[in-house]
């Protein structure tokens, strides 16, 4: 009885030593390389702001919060924050405005069928093809609209006007339009991605609410607006906050269409660019590590008040 | 009572037919206007791409020349030659098939292991874990942007394919471990239950009876993160720097194809090479769309 007790015990224990042991095994791997290139650099990029390193000095020199003031006093760095908050404000809203409505044609402009909500005809045709730009890559379009925004009649939207006789557009030799040329093409390419995921939050509406409210009589703006805007608006609040984050990016656009990087005049451009420009051709390793902790710092507070100020009564179906 | 409603009905009938015809009338101009709206933006989605193509077909006086919206006169195959060879593109896209290729598959193998212990197994430290890579989702790369280059650097990985893998790796795992998990979490325990009754062990469990039950969510994630990791340019332009340039990838050839473009404009090459870059993506789209799409919703919404 009392052997039977001890091996008992030792078979427990070989098992748990056997699990722990595959435990560790398969989780060594993924976290040492984790714990390398992504927990450790954004641990020391905080440091790393607080210090004048120029790459050269073995030993960067503490400097305190001094990066930081002479931040709050650096044109190109405000310029590149008010550039956030103009694409912060205007590419959600627009983006979101655009895919709204496709998503609803697709999904609900056909009326019902059968009791069925149903989308206009060749709506699966469309969600294909307006996700087409989502998988290109963003130097790949930057390139190619490069040749579309050229600022003589070569350029193909140039060339478009001139059929109708407008007279030539500099898109992105002009400092108050080239932001807004930039934010249009986040936008043409991210429209169906939240075109697809609109969609997603229709479909899970349950059909009878449409018929409903179709029986008392509602219109279609009637249906979009008191229905379906209501009822999607968790979804919609995950695509403004997805927005918001991709708005605090935008570097490979800015990097490979703007004129000058930025330009013209630092028109358009934004912090990513700033940092990766003060760190790898300035060699102002603290002071770029700064940027990106400012940076951080927007992007974390943009995210929280979102969630916070959108945040509604969830309506239970 | 019966015959007041027929005669109601039939008074009616004419007044309801009237109001049916017109509110017919409107769902059409609606559904007409409906139909420009959804056409114009195909043309806008589908037109950049198409031109593309057709100018890689194109001399150089006919795309800067006054008519760029017009078709090619003849269509020739050598300015895809042209960028392949001279431009390097082929290059570019052998390095990128092979940076993405090992790092997509050791992404899978390293994130579907760690999903997998991270979702099935109780052990001290495994929510610690678990929100540790779940973080790196919420986090910008540019705040690491300066000490990763470092980490790199000391490691000698700066300018090698090895390195740029093992970041690919490292940076993709959040996104993997997150979904995967998930995943993994929605599988029958009785399974593998069984097998471990048959003195299967742990390991053999994972790979002969998790995965193949975990293959759509696998497939999905795979896709992404060849889609992810195919259009990175970040990355690549900071970790493989102008003194390798037969190490580049597509994305930075290309751009860099861009930058030099104004001294000697070999226009129909450049389109040749943004061509092959765009049509291997949008064959893996087109092929894989189902899941693509399903995939991207199935965490947004609830």
């Amino acid at each position: 009885m009392r052997h039977g007790d001890v091996g008992g015990a030792g078979r427990l224990a070989s098992n748990k030593m056997r699990k722990y042991g595959f435990i560790f095994s398969f989780l060594v791997i993924p976290v040492v390389l984790y714990a390398i290139f992504v927990i450790s650099p954004y641990a020391q990029a905080f440091y790393i702001s607080l210090t004048n390193w120029r790459g050269i000095s073995a030993n960067p020199q503490f400097v305190g919060l001094e990066n930081f003031t002479r931040l709050l006093s650096d044109d190109v760095f405000w310029a590149a924050v008010r550039h956030h908050a103009l694409l912060l404000i205007a590419m959600p809203l627009i983006t979101i405005a655009i895919a709204l409505f496709f998503s609803f044609l697709l999904n609900l402009g056909g009326g019902s069928k059968g009791g069925r909500m149903s989308g206009v005809a060749g709506s699966k045709f469309y969600r294909v093809v307006y996700f087409f730009p989502q998988v290109l890559a963003v130097a790949v379009v930057g390139v190619l609209f490069q040749a579309i925004y050229r600022p003589d009649a070569t350029g193909v939207l140039n060339g478009l006007l001139g059929i109708f006789h407008i007279g030539e557009v500099g898109w992105l030799i002009n400092t108050n339009l080239a932001l807004w040329s930039i934010m249009g093409v986040v936008i043409w390419q991210s429209v169906g991605f939240y075109v697809v995921l609109f969609s997603a939050g229709m479909s899970a509406i349950p059909s009878d609410v449409f018929e409903a409210a179709a029986l008392d009589g509602a219109g279609r703006f009637r249906l979009f607006f008191s229905i379906t805007l209501p009822l999607i608006w968790d979804t919609i609040q995950v695509g403004w906050v997805y927005l918001g984050i991709a708005a605090f990016d935008c570097f490979a656009l800015v990097q490979v269409l703007s004129v000058d990087r930025g330009g013209p005049d630092n028109a358009t451009t934004v912090l990513p660019l700033e940092i990766w420009r003060t760190a790898f051709t300035f060699s102002k390793f603290g002071y770029a590590s700064a940027m990106g902790v400012a940076l951080f710092f927007l992007t974390i507070t943009f995210a929280a008040l979102s969630l916070r100020v959108t945040r509604r009564e969830r309506i239970e179906l | 009572m019966v015959t007041q409603t027929d005669a109601y009905r039939v008074a009616g009938a004419p007044r309801a037919a009237a109001r049916r015809r017109q509110k017919k009338n409107n769902i059409g101009v609606f559904g007409a206007l409906s139909h420009v709206a959804l056409i114009v933006w195909t043309i806008l989605v589908v037109g950049p791409i198409l031109w593309t193509f057709l100018a890689s077909f194109k001399t150089n006086p006919e795309i800067v020349g006054d008519a760029p919206l017009a078709l090619p006169n003849s269509f020739s195959w050598a300015s895809w030659g042209r960028a392949w060879e001279k431009a390097h593109i082929g290059r570019y896209m052998l390095n990128t098939v092979l940076v993405v290729g090992v790092s997509t598959f050791f992404t899978m193998l390293f994130g579907s292991m760690a999903a997998y212990v991270l979702a099935r197994f109780r052990f001290p430290g495994n929510r610690l874990i678990y929100y540790l890579f779940v973080s790196g989702l919420s986090f910008p790369v540019f705040l690491a942007l300066v000490p990763l280059f470092f980490v790199v650097r000391n490691l000698g990985l700066i300018d090698t394919h090895t390195g740029v893998i093992l970041v690919y790796i490292a940076y993709s795992l959040p996104f993997t471990v997150f979904f995967l998990t998930a995943f993994f979490k929605t599988l029958p325990q009785s399974v593998a239950e069984a097998a471990m009754m048959d003195g299967s062990s742990h390991t053999r469990t994972f790979f002969q009876i998790m995965v193949p039950m975990a293959r759509p969510g696998l497939i999905s994630i795979t896709i992404f993160n060849i889609l992810g990791q195919w259009n990175q340019y970040l990355l690549p332009i900071v970790l493989l720097s102008g003194s390798v340039e037969d190490k580049w990838l597509i994305t930075q050839g290309i751009a860099n194809i861009n930058t030099n473009a104004g001294y000697e404009a070999d226009w129909p090459g450049l389109f040749a090479a943004l061509s092959m870059a765009i049509l291997p993506m949008l064959i893996v789209y087109i092929v894989f769309q189902r899941q693509i799409q399903s995939g991207l919703t199935a965490g947004a919404v609830k």
